[in-house]
């Protein structure tokens, strides 16, 4: 290319008003190697610029985000806090439900079943108190003495 | 959309936005998160992406925006990252060695360079965005990204000239 292009091209490229096609242009004059001497010390700028561009992004990128594994992992404790919790209400006995008699007489004789066992207890009970007259007899012998 | 899908989106750019996070942040390091936060932030998006007529330039927004926000987080504190991470594994000749020498050079006078040429330096000279993009991603209008262009390319120059004219001074 003729050097009063690159001139001009130069100037151009100062002003900003170079397209990205003439830039490359100046690119590839300055990358080679017969610059003249008047322009060497633009080499820098343009060798700077093109060796800049190989620098690459080397790391990976975390794209296994964290905070959705986080967020299913709550769901499935949840999940099993909450059946945990129902099962356990499930098998509480309920006190409520006693049962009924359809048949009025039946109704009676069990009722009376049942009076009956819980006196027949009682008297069981009372009967034990005999002993305790006997205590108090005791005592009365030994303290009035 | 699914992961492959979204890697297959964003592998043309990310090498961008890398770059581009560089530019500002200075450090690999730092680049290298600015760089996975902003991707991670488009992933989180992912279901929005399709509502944008350039990923890419979502991306390099983000990424403009989010490195600004560090710089002035680290601004508040006080700290300076020094940077020292020129690497080049290809094998060296004397001519390699030179010019590495000056891209350092232009690397460090581009660094003295204000946030926003930086950025559009960067984005046209490196990365070789149509000033209709750029425009888009500085949130600015055309104009704007020229004038700033053209400062920002003879200031380098400038730099460049004076250096290549007396010789490295260092104070």
């Amino acid at each position: 290319m003729e050097l009063r292009e690159i001139e001009i091209l130069i100037d151009k490229y100062f002003d900003a008003e170079t397209s990205i096609a003439e830039e490359n242009q100046l690119k590839m004059y300055f990358s080679s190697h017969d610059v003249a001497p008047h322009l060497e010390q633009y080499r820098p700028m343009f060798g700077y610029f093109a060796h800049e561009k190989n620098q690459r992004f080397e790391k990976t990128i975390p794209l296994k985000t964290r905070k959705q594994y986080v967020t299913w992992l709550s769901v499935a404790a949840s999940v099993v806090i909450l059946f945990g919790v129902f099962t356990f209400i499930d098998r509480q006995p309920n006190d409520n439900d006693l049962g009924t008699f359809d048949d009025p007489e039946v109704a009676l004789r069990e009722t009376q079943k049942a009076l009956n066992l819980l006196s027949q207890n009682v008297n069981k009970g009372a009967s034990t108190i005999g002993y305790l007259e006997e205590y108090e007899s005791s005592r009365k012998t030994i303290f009035k003495k | 959309m699914n992961q492959t899908e979204f890697v297959n989106i964003i592998t043309p750019f990310k090498d961008r936005v890398f770059r581009l996070a560089k530019r500002l942040l200075v450090s690999n390091e730092e680049a290298e998160d600015a760089t996975q936060e902003v991707l991670v932030r488009l992933w989180k998006n992912k279901a929005k992406l399709d509502n944008y007529s350039s990923v890419e330039a979502l991306a390099m927004t983000i990424t403009k925006n989010y490195c600004l926000d560090q710089l002035k987080s680290k601004r508040a504190t006080e700290l300076r990252i020094v940077h020292s991470n020129y690497s080049d594994r290809e094998p060296g000749l004397q001519k390699q060695t030179e010019d590495r020498d000056t891209w350092q050079w232009a690397e460090k006078i581009m660094n003295t360079l204000p946030e926003q040429q930086r950025l559009i330096l960067q984005m046209r000279d490196v990365e070789q965005y149509e000033f209709e993009e750029i425009a888009k991603i500085m949130e600015m209008n055309e104009t704007a990204v020229r004038v700033a262009l053209s400062r920002a390319r003879k200031a380098l120059r400038d730099e460049l000239t004076k250096m290549h004219n007396y010789g490295i001074k260092r104070n």
